[in-house]
């Protein structure tokens, strides 16, 4: 049976690729070639690279487990890094929250807030880190620091965002009550976001965690000074303990806040 | 007895939490409390450099200031190509292999649930291990530069776009998928006419949100030697060239700040 001349109309196949969409491709393709060869890559050295990755993971095994003291301090201290960072953080980021709403603030008072939430998130943690290095020297405190700052970055950010989204009926009947702005703020805002917030404390204590690895290779304490100290010293097996140790810890992290949270139904 | 009645009138006590679940909860703030109370116990900060903080803070800004803008041309620029180039292709490489392992870790497209867990401890790993550690490793293997830097970024990527892709994946509606199956079609046009027109628009939202991601981090890798603006902003701060130090962050901050942008007017227009 032949279909009809109207049921497929000449040459046209559905899904096809657009003549657009073919020009952003070797668009696209072109690019990452010259991109390629300003790079300085051949395929040579692609190939180079294959049989160093084989030697190097070979030299991954069998892992180190003679070191567990070095490890154990090492994971400690990240563990009080992102513990510390995550609270002072979180503190920190409720006024700056708030003060950067637009139903909660003038629209002075807004614009600091905004800016200091813009500030804090343009710098990377390991950027800042070295700063704090800078400036207080080598370890924790350091960490500690740059965290908090990355922490009032991210979660200050979203969690004015939470806030503009309330509904602002429960304010006004606080505040027709003639209450206080602390009051309207403890029993009208924070009971709407609050479930919200929780959310965000906990990403932002997996993230502090994970970040706080990468902290300690510029000297802010930590598990990372300790897997810098192992790559400089060609200890290849150590490497790869400390890696599996992190990635264990938050894997396990994750599934015990998941857990909770499955529990407490938020 | 009238509090008794009350009670008796209203057999139904509605209860926010259950004991086990209230019992929960405290236990949760007394951990966090603890965990805490431990942290400050045990971590060795040395009070002396917290009060010295603020001088020396101030000292180090002195001495960013005025910033060298001499330097711009070629060193900085040069590296912030790099750095460009560098997470551009970190993350086209990074879409490329995030495309099976978010189709291989979604359990209606793959029924193997073997395949499902190695993709899922593949992607775990791949966000759990940081873009620096990635950039030593790679560093370690195709010695220092920018290819080391790419793939540093495309690994670390394909965790968080794969976990994002297995996600729309399964929360695909299957009436389209069914009719294809209903047709007879082998998995790949399942998956061609069937899932990808519905994902598309997450993969390419996802594929933004990653490449803005990408374009800071990609800032710092130069650290360990994985090439970009962040080897010359290592190498001014060792030599302490405060004020060249303060044209790099901030010509960091620029060009986040326009990917930021350029992000935010793609989305708006296309999305």
């Amino acid at each position: 049976m032949t279909p009809t001349p109207s049921a497929t109309p000449a040459g046209r196949k559905a899904f096809g690729w657009s003549w657009s969409q073919k020009a952003m491709l070797a668009l696209l393709l072109g690019y990452a070639i010259w991109a390629l060869s300003t790079m300085g890559v051949s395929a040579e050295r692609l190939g180079s690279g294959g049989a160093a990755a084989a030697r190097f993971l070979g030299l991954m095994f069998p892992p180190e487990l003679g070191k567990m003291d070095e490890l154990w301090q090492g994971i400690k201290e990240t563990m009080q890094i992102a513990v510390l960072a995550t609270a002072i953080g979180i503190v920190l980021s409720l006024p700056v929250g708030l003060m950067s709403a637009s139903n909660m603030a003038p629209a002075p008072l807004r614009a600091v807030g905004r800016t200091l939430i813009a500030v804090c998130r343009a710098l990377h943690p390991v950027i800042s880190a070295i700063l704090f290095v800078k400036a207080v020297g080598f370890g924790p405190l350091a960490g500690i620091l740059s965290l908090v700052v990355a922490t009032v970055g991210f979660v200050g950010k979203l969690f004015a965002d939470a806030i503009e989204e309330i509904s602002p009926k429960p304010i006004e009947a606080i505040r027709a009550t003639g209450a206080s702005f602390m009051n309207v703020v403890l029993f009208g805002v924070l009971p709407q976001v609050i479930s919200r917030f929780v959310g965000f404390t906990t990403y932002q204590l997996d993230s502090n965690l994970r970040n706080s690895t990468m902290v300690g290779i510029v000297g802010a304490g930590g598990i990372g000074g300790v897997l810098f100290a192992a790559f400089l010293r060609y200890e290849y097996n150590f490497v790869f303990t400390i890696l599996a140790t992190v990635i264990a810890i938050i894997v396990a992290g994750e599934l015990v806040v998941n857990a909770v949270r499955k529990a407490l139904h938020v | 007895m009238s509090e008794l009645a009350a009670t008796s009138s209203t057999p139904v006590q509605w209860e926010r939490f259950t004991p086990g679940q209230r019992l929960l909860r405290y236990g949760l703030w007394l951990f966090c409390i603890w965990a805490i109370a431990q942290s400050v116990r045990h971590i060795e900060v040395i009070p002396e450099f917290l009060y010295d903080a603020p001088e020396q803070m101030a000292d180090m800004l002195g001495r960013m200031w005025p910033v060298d803008w001499a330097y711009y041309q070629p060193d900085v620029h040069q590296g912030l190509m790099e750095t460009l180039h560098m997470a551009t292709l970190g993350t086209v490489l990074s879409l490329g292999l995030a495309l099976p392992l978010g189709v291989m870790v979604a359990p209606n497209v793959t029924k193997s649930r073997l395949l499902n867990m190695i993709a899922r401890v593949i992607l775990v790993s791949s966000r759990s291990v940081n873009s620096l550690v990635w950039a030593m490793l790679f560093v370690a293997i195709f010695g220092p530069g920018p290819l080391a830097g790419m793939f540093a970024i495309a690994l670390r990527s394909v965790g968080f776009v794969g976990k994002l892709m297995g996600e729309a994946l399964e929360q695909t509606p299957q009436g389209s998928i069914e009719a294809l199956q209903a047709t007879g079609a082998g998995k790949f046009a399942q998956l061609w006419y069937g899932y990808w027109p519905q994902i598309k628009p997450a993969f390419w939202s996802v594929a933004l949100l990653r490449w803005d991601i990408n374009v800071r981090e990609s800032g710092v890798l130069g650290l360990v030697g994985a090439g970009g603006i962040g080897v010359v902003l290592n190498t001014s701060i060792d030599l302490f060239q405060w004020d060249r130090v303060a044209l790099v962050l901030i010509t960091i901050f620029t060009v986040v700040a326009l990917a930021e942008i350029v992000v935010l007017q793609i989305r708006k227009r296309v999305l």
